[in-house]
């Protein structure tokens, strides 16, 4: 293969961005009526759709837990995500990012509310381009919120990653397939517990600490964008003084 | 009289909420001696306490509540009801006002039938349980089902059920609105059609002043002779 060059004299990235710069985020919380909660993100040229259903009947009823609400996420790529047609449905790869972004959800959300339901979270990603995992995991998160299951706070992340020996924070798609390394990382910021944690490539130790550093200041700007998108939704509801009496009455 | 509504800030899951003296309620966790909102939800304070309520998502049963509900399920003594709620709720046979003999009671309510119920128990954990032994709790026979979000079931009903008796008259239909989200309407199908124009707008624009004068506009009233056919389109 002919080498890429992935990073210029001056420090620009291939895409022109900056090693500490993140690609535009758009979000949007809400956007699916039959869902319980729902929101749509666009992280650069990714675009994802997150659903939330429940807390709900468990099927099968087996897998009911007597003492906790059951998370279940299943992350999948819409055939026409990526460049060559993807072939549907589960593979190696989405059951396994299925499962961390289970895990990293469960640990925000107060699960032991509703004990035999499940919370079924839905993550379709229509677009790919590097770093979906925590981009279906971010807006995940902000559906959930949307739906009204109660959480410790908000689950947010970052990837950074390596590339001509220069830490990068949120890489895009030549970056992540040719670059050196990549390590994608899910945050509860209010607890500062890390919830996801995973790494391709190499990197040494010392790498690895301040990459921690630099993906935690990234994702506090995520956090941000999603806080944001939650409230926009309801903005018309802070100016009606009226409406917002009426609910809480109930 | 919009001026004794105080207005209620809109918090979101893990915004710290500064207790002051106040004690936490629903909706607000604690942890190291510092409280947050456990939901996206409003904030409110009321006896000392201060407590979230979520905007958004399922409906979650309250003692008291009416709904409308679904059978799902019939067992020896009871059946089950699905209430729009996390969990399917009981309606034992001595809760509805039959005298229903052992076996027999899918001749009463057959899977899939609508009923009118009341949140008769909500135990700690959430499990729910219906009745029927109250007056206007009734099967729901025939009519048409539509769902809004339970959040904003109080703006379709109105101040002292203003809005729900407006639609009423002015369409001769009978309407059952659950506090679940879900409305019973029993009509010709014209009429059904406006009164679900009539709740889909006011979904829409809860948020807005003037709802009843349109709500009257649309419904034909006031302007001359009440709902002609015509009126309907």
């Amino acid at each position: 293969m002919e080498e890429i060059k992935l990073m210029d004299e001056e420090g620009r990235r291939i895409d022109g961005r900056r090693p500490d710069e993140l690609r535009p985020i758009k979000m949007k919380v809400g956007v699916l009526t039959r869902a319980d909660g729902s929101a749509y993100l666009q992280w650069g040229k990714n675009k994802v759709l997150a659903a939330v259903y429940g807390p709900r009947e468990v099927f099968p009823k087996h897998l009911q837990d007597p003492e906790r609400a059951l998370l279940r996420a299943r992350y999948n790529m819409a055939s026409f995500s990526v460049e060559e047609r993807k072939r549907p449905g589960p593979d190696r790869r989405s059951i396994e990012l299925s499962k961390v972004i289970s895990e990293a959800l469960r640990a925000a959300v107060f699960v032991e509310q509703f004990p035999k339901t499940s919370i079924d979270v839905f993550i379709e990603i229509l677009q790919a381009d590097a770093g979906t995992r925590i981009a279906g995991l971010v807006a995940a998160s902000a559906a959930l919120a949307d739906a009204g299951i109660p959480m410790k706070d908000l689950v947010t992340g970052m990837t950074v990653g390596k590339v001509e020996d220069t830490l990068i924070l949120d890489l895009c798609k030549e970056e992540d397939n040719y670059g050196q390394a990549d390590l994608p990382i899910a945050i509860i910021p209010r607890t500062g517990e890390i919830v996801l944690l995973q790494m391709d490539g190499h990197m040494t130790q010392e790498e690895i600490d301040r990459a921690l550093d630099m993906a935690i200041r990234g994702a506090m700007k995520v956090y941000e964008i999603q806080k944001r998108a939650l409230l926009e939704r309801y903005e018309r509801l802070v100016r009606e003084k009226e409406y917002i009496a009426d609910i809480s009455e109930v | 009289m919009t001026e004794e509504i105080k207005l209620r800030e809109i918090v979101l899951p893990g915004q710290e909420i500064p207790l002051k003296g106040l004690r936490p309620g629903q909706g607000v966790v604690v942890e190291k001696g510092r409280a947050y909102s456990m939901y996206l939800g409003v904030k409110s304070v009321k006896d000392g306490v201060v407590s979230v309520t979520p905007l958004g998502g399922r409906y979650l049963p309250k003692l008291g509540d009416k709904v409308v509900g679904k059978i799902m399920d019939i067992g020896p003594t009871y059946w089950l009801v699905d209430i729009n709620a996390p969990y399917v709720a009981p309606l034992h046979v001595n809760d509805v006002p039959w005298r229903v003999k052992e076996g027999e009671l899918q001749r009463y309510l057959d899977i899939g039938d609508l009923v009118y119920v009341k949140v008769s128990r909500v135990s700690e954990v959430g499990q729910t349980w219906v009745t029927m032994k109250e007056r206007g709790l009734r099967p729901l026979r025939g009519g048409f089902l539509i769902h809004v979000v339970p959040t904003k079931v109080p703006r379709i009903i109105g101040k002292g059920a203003s809005m729900i008796k407006l639609i009423q008259e002015g369409t001769k239909c009978k309407i059952v609105v659950g506090m679940n989200g879900r409305i019973w309407i029993d009509c010709d199908p014209e009429k059904t059609m406006l009164v679900i124009r009539v709740i889909r707008m006011i979904e829409r624009e809860a948020h807005t002043l003037g709802l009843t004068e349109r709500v009257k506009k649309m419904l034909g009233m006031g302007v001359g002779e009440v709902g002609g056919d015509k009126a309907n389109g």
